[in-house]
Order: structure tokens, then C-alpha cells, then sequence
């Protein structure tokens, strides 16, 4: 079962209604016991860093999340603000700690360039860089659906990846992971077909997944390879045909 | 718009679906929300939802429904602080402002509000940058003069907001071609375009209309 984290913010019907779509059982908790019980959590929110951060310490989700992700190493996808929270600290309105769990910091896009409009609404083609579970079996250069006006920019954290980027004037990290740590700046839910394809992707991952193995098992070779989700040894590198502005 | 609709947009490759509660009452209001949340269960793309929003616990009912984005129109008007209660909340890309303008005898544009019946002495341009001085995150564009009569786009209006603004501009009322889709980004500097009848009524008409706009160079899904 996928627990879609509820802290009171955000849009999680679409979230939910696309994991409905795909035939995916999940269930919207904000209940350390329920997320406790999670084969598999995703995080999604739209809203202000500061607030939603504030959201999840007050409801004492930090602890619970940390431990079944960082700690039991299960497999989690971020999803737009899910994807920021996990930098170390966002500079949307003042300075904000994030969860930390990946070396980076959150910015405000800057394009310099009026064409390229910020909030980043809309449709934008990725360029996939690293090979992703996430992006198996998926278009050549996918469009999905961004709505965003920070960006997480990846500092120097040898175990994390920019899987793929979009460009808005300039470059925009567009998908990360690190090791069972998924997350997408762009919105699955709401990028049809080819989101979909995302999402089922992500719950492949839950599959044949034994925890209590994992658990007993966290020497550093095993980590980032929650429920034998290796990542496979074909390497996506597409080119972007990406021109205009994203829209 | 019927549940069905929906399915066909999803194959047609639709960008985004706006859905406005033009109601002169709110007594099928209940309906409305039934219709929101069929849609919002099939509707894999971006879902704004209009028309009656006036606080924030409104625009939280409707993200709850399943709608990713409001928009606000005369409620705006009658109190800009709602821009940025719900912005503080629901963060500046839920919330869009939807702005009817008319030209007047003297050549300017007036922002109208209550579904167009009624001037605000507000000119396009300011309303526009104070909206997103509050913090809205979009701008939907009408020219209620052009809406329905089948001449595209104000393109000078459009023009007029685009560049009075950072955020992006989206253009609505008055297509009746494909060309007039094509003006809207090309002329009129629109981010997006959108459209109701002559997508509504057109076989696989978004296909259609985004083929056109890429034989026009257009960057489009």
C-alpha cells in the first residue's frame, strides 16, 4: 500500500485519482502508523516551502518520514514541492531548513529573460541524464506538466542524481534520486499518459520488496537498492528538441 | 462540461481544462461540485477551477475536490486581499486571476467585473500588475468584446498585459480559427491559448489546432 503523506496541504485528490487510474491501492494518512505501515511513500505539495515544512514538523512527520525513508530505506517519490523538501534549505521567502536528506539548496528560478516566465507554468520537454527506474519505457522526450517558480539545485552529494532537465531559459532540475529516494519536480498526476507511466513506474518498485530483510541488512552496498530495485544497466540519454518556452 | 468530455480530452491530448461556474446563483452549487469532482478523477491534466470563489475555505473545498488552480475574478476586485490569502496558503501557482476587459469609446480597455456587467475604472495594465504584486501566479485574459464574436483575440489588449507583467498570460474569448490560436502566442505574446467552442465542437479539434500552431512554428506538446 502507497501512503500519499497528508499535511494539509496541497492537492492530493489528483495524486490519488492517477494512482486510482493506474490500479495502485493508496491511501492519504497523515498517521505515523499508517505511513509506518507503508510499503511505499510519496510526498506531493504545492504551496510555500516555509509553510508546508512548518505543516509537516507540526504534525511531527519529519521523525516518521526520515526513519521509513532514510532509515528502513523505502522506496519514496517527491513530487514538485516533495521534490524541495528534501534539500537542505530553500530560499523561498527568507531561508527554510528542509528535510535535508540530499545535499542542496533550493533557488528561485532566474531566467534573466522575459520570455521565459516565471512561475514556470506549463508543459516542458525533459531531457533525461541518468538511467531512472522512474523513466523505463517512457516517450523518447517526454513532456510533463511543471508549475514551480524554485528550483532544487544538487551541491556536491556523491550518492544523489540529476536524472533528468528541463530547460527555462535555463536549466531546471527536472527528476533526482538518490539511492530508494525518488523525486520530480514536475507533476506526474497531471501529465496524462506519460505520467501515468511514471507512477507505474515508482510502484513497480514496491514489488517483491522485503523489509524486515532490508532492515537487518544496511551496510552501505545495499543502500539505494531498496526491494532489489537496482537500476537497470540501460543507460537513457535522450536529446531534447526543446525550443521555446515551456507552454 | 460532461464527465465524457474529459475522456476525449485525455485522447486528444488537451493541455489543461478550465471549468467556470457561470451561475447568476449559487443554488446549483452542490452540482457544481459533483461535476468538479467527477472531472478531477479522469482529468490527468491540470484542472482550474472558477466562478464563486470569494475565501480561502473555498479554494480549499475545491483543491479537495480535485481542482489544481482557481481563478478569481470579481472577487479580486472586491477584495485584492483574497489574492494574497489564498497565495500565502495555496501558494502563488493556485492562483490564478481572470480578467475581462472591454474597450471603451475613447480607445482604452476597462476591467469589467461581474461577468462583464459591470466597469471598475480599472485599467487592464495596473489591474494586471497589481495582481501579481499580490500574488497571483497567472493572468487569464478576456476581451469580452471580442469573446463570441468570432475575431480572435484583442490583440492589442493581450500585447498591453503581457508586457505589463513577469507572469504568464493566458488568452481566451473570441477564437474562431486556428489562426486566431497562432496570433494569440505569436503577436499577442500569450504563454498559452485557450479556447472554448471550437474545441468543444471539433473533432479531435486540440489535435488539430496543435498541429497547426507547430506547422507555425509554435512550440507545442
Amino acid at each position: 500500500m502507497i501512503v500519499v503523506i497528508d499535511y494539509e496541504a496541497g492537492n492530493l485528490r489528483s495524486v490519488m485519482n492517477a494512482l486510482a487510474a493506474i490500479g495502485q491501492p493508496a491511501v492519504i494518512s497523515g498517521d505515523p502508523q499508517v505511513i509506518g505501515a507503508a510499503s511505499a511513500i510519496i510526498l506531493p505539495g504545492v504551496g510555500a516551502f516555509g509553510d508546508c515544512m512548518a505543516s509537516l514538523r507540526r504534525q511531527n512527520l519529519v521523525e516518521v518520514l526520515t526513519q521509513q525513508v532514510v532509515v528502513e530505506k523505502k522506496p519514496f517519490l517527491g513530487i514538485c514541492l516533495g521534490l524541495q523538501f528534501l534539500a537542505e534549505r530553500s530560499l523561498e521567502h527568507g531561508e527554510h531548513q528542509g528535510l535535508g536528506w540530499v545535499k542542496a539548496t533550493v533557488k528561485k528560478i532566474e531566467t534573466g529573460d522575459r520570455q521565459y516566465r516565471v512561475p514556470h507554468i506549463g508543459w516542458n520537454t525533459i531531457e533525461l541524464k541518468e538511467s531512472s527506474p522512474l523513466f523505463k519505457g517512457i516517450a523518447e522526450e517526454p513532456v510533463v506538466y511543471f508549475v514551480h517558480s524554485y528550483h532544487l539545485v544538487l551541491e556536491d552529494d556523491p550518492e544523489a542524481v540529476v536524472t533528468s532537465t528541463c530547460m527555462h531559459g535555463i536549466e531546471i532540475t527536472a527528476s533526482i534520486q538518490k539511492n530508494n529516494i525518488h523525486a520530480v519536480q514536475f507533476h506526474p498526476e497531471k501529465s496524462q499518459q506519460c505520467g501515468l507511466k511514471i507512477l507505474e513506474n515508482f510502484a513497480t518498485l514496491i514489488h517483491g520488496e522485503d523489509h524486515a530483510e532490508e532492515k537487518t541488512d544496511s551496510s552501505p552496498d545495499h543502500q539505494g537498492r531498496a526491494g532489489g530495485s537496482e537500476r537497470p544497466v540501460q543507460a537513457y540519454q535522450y536529446h531534447s528538441l526543446h525550443a521555446g518556452h515551456g507552454g | 462540461m460532461p464527465a465524457t468530455a474529459v475522456d476525449f480530452f485525455n485522447k486528444w491530448a488537451v493541455d489543461e481544462i478550465v471549468v467556470l461556474d457561470v451561475s447568476r446563483t449559487q443554488q446549483k452549487r452542490e452540482k457544481f461540485y459533483e461535476v468538479i469532482s467527477k472531472l478531477s478523477e479522469k482529468c490527468f491534466v491540470p484542472l482550474t477551477v472558477g466562478g464563486w470563489i470569494t475565501s480561502t475555505d473555498e479554494v480549499r473545498s475545491l483543491l479537495r475536490m480535485g481542482a489544481d488552480k482557481v481563478s478569481i475574478n470579481t472577487a479580486a476586485i472586491e477584495r485584492p486581499a483574497l489574492i494574497t490569502e489564498c497565495a500565502r496558503i495555496f501558494g502563488n501557482q493556485c492562483v490564478v486571476v481572470s480578467m475581462d476587459a472591454k474597450k471603451q469609446a475613447g480607445g482604452e480597455y476597462e476591467v469589467y467585473s461581474d461577468r462583464g456587467r459591470t466597469p471598475t475604472g480599472l485599467s487592464p495594465i495596473s489591474w494586471a500588475a497589481t495582481v501579481q504584486e499580490l500574488g497571483a501566479g497567472e493572468i487569464f485574459l478576456n476581451c469580452i468584446d471580442h469573446d463570441g464574436f468570432r475575431k480572435g483575440y484583442d490583440l492589442e489588449l493581450l500585447r498591453q498585459v503581457v508586457d505589463a507583467v513577469e507572469i504568464p498570460v493566458i488568452a481566451m474569448g473570441g477564437v474562431f480559427t486556428w489562426d486566431h490560436l497562432v496570433e494569440g502566442v505569436t503577436i499577442g505574446g500569450a504563454d498559452a491559448v485557450a479556447a472554448a467552442n471550437i474545441l468543444h465542437y471539433t473533432e479531435h479539434s486540440t489535435k488539430k489546432a496543435k498541429n497547426y500552431m507547430r506547422e507555425h512554428g509554435i512550440d507545442v506538446r
